[in-house]
């Protein structure tokens, strides 16, 4: 065992609600359905719950939804920041949890109606006059109209585009790939709803060179994981998938969604921070993965992450995505599930979900022999990653 | 936001909008048959003891011959079910293709209220009916003025057809889309401005700043683009920090900017339009001056088409409105 993390704990459990535009009920009804659906499919009593993680995003205070599922003894409560970077970092927070011993059952969960109720794609407005960081950080963009997560995306966007001669139409083929697959995929948003490249060229701009398919959906949904000891897990009910790498990053004169004053912007050097981390403590290469969840809020940091992950050299994710290997076939399938683009956005947490079911065989669209998989959160953000694979 | 009186912003609206009048969409599909247990529930639910809903015996003495659903359940039958999906087979609007209340939203009219809806039977309908709908958007009001805020009243037109694709009825559902009054800010009480007839200029977003940061926009005020130094190591840096992050000295002063610099990237932003920006869409670049730092600014005098990576462009500090002022920057002509 290379690190004293790789191989302690497992993810014996997942649970989402439907994906909509329109849950129709509180993101707290939403929180709960998943964790005790995920409880569930674990073939765990929701009593024996004695961890939890979530992100800061979340709006669910976790002892609230402790109480509700009938929790006993709660030890550990912690949030993640950064918005999607948090998602494999709640399951790092389970998964150090369980082989430090301070928890046995530990959920992760993301519940959120980021439709219906409020858009992050709606833009950032007005702020008080002294301000808190985060707010102070944003006033140095929206006077000058960058007020969405797009726009600040864009920016790094254009300049990776300069620095390495890909087209737009790259990021149309990680749409494309993505809408291939949730269009097979009936909890998918977009099932049975296909794109072509010539769809995307003609979408609207968003925030130029971002179009509005290089875009995730909003959504309305939530995600649940159930992390326990990899002993335990041998005994329950599915078959174990086993955390071999967890790990966050932040380097490289970071920002939340604005690195630009690091010395090359078309890279995400936090997320090569987090790649070094999973493999030396998986003891893996790249060559180990058979497929990858590779976040993709927007599709231009798919390209940069897949770089960065050792799957294409620097510049040159745009030849790996033109040959057709992030498609089913290919050497590294992605977002098998559709991905944000085409499933729903729930913050990353329903790609951790995905990769689960990869490795249990159990995906609707299946990678032959999948023995470890790669799961990657939010990017332009600190970060997080996942190696998961059979024990 | 706040203002929705510019003229030439609502032609262009009214301009988009009218792009989607008339088109159709769907069919929206049932997820069932028209059924004698959904017209039960809502019969009972209704209080409607009328025995043409429920009664096969007396049913059959009717021109139909059999029960009947009520005419206003029409709507029912195409509804999506709780997961807000429609039925198998529904043709729905393309994620890309334009309409009206996300036009709305986008510009700021983010209020909705039903107002009326209008329903027209052509025929009974009986179980065993398939029902689809497809829906348009048959008119869009102008402008109007009204007592939740100014806003456009929407009339979406809805068909409803049965297995043979024949009419069997109409359904006209008009919503009001506004623009929520804001609260008056604490600065807008003043009287100076809103006196003045002539239409309010909607405002840029207002940075937010702090003790550590308000020394730039303070300097901004005073016609100067300011950037911090580190008084132990002289190192300059943007954004301002209280710490330097190279010696770790709490000790700084700023230094006026040249204001040459170059783009180091850009982005053209279209959506949100913000009725705050006069060009749309609106170019914004990453700038990196020729003392080392870099900042986000608006670009002036270039059109958007035009803009390039290494364009050398110069800072022009502008006063866009009472209380702020902002470096944007233009192309500087190269000889």
């Amino acid at each position: 065992m290379a690190n004293g993390l790789s191989g302690q704990a497992a993810i014996v459990g997942i649970g989402a609600t439907e994906f909509s535009k329109n849950s129709g009920r509180s993101e707290m009804q939403l929180a709960v359905e998943c964790v005790t659906q995920a409880l569930a499919d674990a073939g765990i009593d929701p009593s024996e719950v004695d961890g939890i993680s979530t992100f800061t995003m979340d709006n669910n205070p976790e002892i609230e939804v402790f109480r509700e599922i009938g929790g006993k003894e709660l030890k550990m409560f912690s949030r993640v920041h950064y918005g999607g970077g948090a998602a494999c970092a709640t399951v790092q927070q389970a998964a150090m949890a369980v082989a430090s011993g301070v928890c046995e059952v530990v959920v992760c969960y993301r519940a959120m109606n980021e439709r219906s109720e409020y858009r992050f794609g709606s833009g950032m407005q007005n702020t008080p006059a002294e301000s808190d960081y985060e707010t102070t950080h944003y006033g140095w963009y929206i006077p000058h109209g960058l007020v969405t997560p797009a726009s600040w995306v864009a920016m790094s966007a254009q300049r990776y585009l300069y620095d390495t001669g890909a087209t737009t139409e790259d990021f149309g083929r990680i749409a494309v790939a993505a809408r291939q697959f949730a269009a097979t995929n009936p909890n998918a948003w977009f099932y049975e709803k296909p794109i072509t490249l010539e769809d995307h060229q003609n979408s609207r701009w968003i925030a130029e060179p971002l179009r509005l398919l290089d875009c995730c959906q909003e959504s309305d949904g939530g995600v649940a994981i159930v992390v326990t000891s990899a002993e335990r897990a041998k005994k329950l009910n599915k078959e174990p998938v086993i955390i071999k790498g967890a790990a966050q990053g932040a380097c490289d004169d970071p920002q939340m969604m604005t690195a630009y004053y690091r010395k090359d912007i078309s890279r995400l050097s936090e997320v090569n921070l987090v790649a070094k981390q999973l493999y030396k403590q998986a003891g893996m290469t790249p060559d180990n993965i058979d497929a990858a969840v590779i976040y993709d809020h927007f599709t231009p940091f798919v390209m940069t992450q897949l770089e960065e992950f050792g799957f294409a050299d620097k510049g040159k994710a745009k030849d790996f995505i033109r040959s057709g290997q992030i498609e089913m076939g290919g050497r590294l399938p992605i977002n098998m599930h559709g991905g944000q683009l085409g499933e729903a956005y729930v913050h990353g947490m329903n790609g951790i979900s995905e990769a689960v079911r990869q490795v249990r065989g159990e995906a609707v669209n299946q990678v032959d022999k999948v023995e470890n998989m790669l799961v990657s959160a939010g990017t332009g953000v600190p970060t997080s990653g996942l190696i998961l694979g059979k024990g | 936001m706040s203002d929705q009186n510019n003229n030439s912003e609502n032609k262009e609206l009214e301009a988009l909008m009218a792009e989607t009048i008339g088109v159709k969409i769907g069919p929206h599909k049932s997820w069932d048959p028209v059924n004698q247990p959904m017209i039960r529930h809502w019969a009972e639910a209704m209080d409607d003891k009328n025995p043409r809903y429920t009664d096969p015996e007396f049913a059959a003495g009717t021109e139909e011959g059999s029960i009947i659903a009520p005419p206003t359940m029409l709507q029912a039958w195409t509804m999506r079910g709780a997961s807000w999906k429609h039925a198998p087979g529904t043709k729905e609007r393309a994620a890309d293709q334009p309409y009206v209340l996300d036009i709305l939203d986008d510009h700021g009219y983010i209020g909705v209220v039903a107002v009326n809806c209008d329903q027209e039977y052509f025929r009974n309908l009986v179980p065993g009916d398939d029902i689809s709908h497809y829906m348009e958007i048959e008119g869009i009001s102008e402008q109007k003025q009204t007592g939740l805020g100014v806003g456009y009243f929407v009339t979406e037109l809805w068909t409803f057809v049965d297995q043979n694709d024949e009419k069997v009825g109409e359904m006209r559902f008009r919503l009001l889309k506004f623009c929520p009054p804001k609260e008056a800010p604490k600065a807008a009480s003043k009287p100076a401005v809103e006196s003045d007839d002539k239409p309010k200029k909607a405002l840029r977003p207002r940075p937010g700043m702090n003790k550590d940061t308000r020394f730039f926009w303070e300097g901004l005020k005073e016609g100067k683009l300011l950037i911090q130094r580190c008084t132990s190591c002289q190192t300059l840096r943007h954004p301002p920090t209280p710490m330097c992050p190279s010696c770790r000295s709490l000790e700084r002063d700023a230094v006026e900017a040249s204001g040459k610099g170059v783009i180091h990237s850009y982005v053209n932003m279209h959506h949100p339009d913000l009725p705050a920006f006069d060009a749309s869409p609106n170019p914004v670049a990453l700038v990196e001056l020729e003392e080392g730092t870099r900042l986000v600014a608006g670009l002036i005098g270039i059109e958007p088409e035009d803009v390039r990576i290494g364009l050398p462009v110069q800072a022009e500090i502008t006063q866009c409105d009472d209380e702020l002022a902002l470096a944007l920057f233009r192309p500087v002509s190269e000889k």
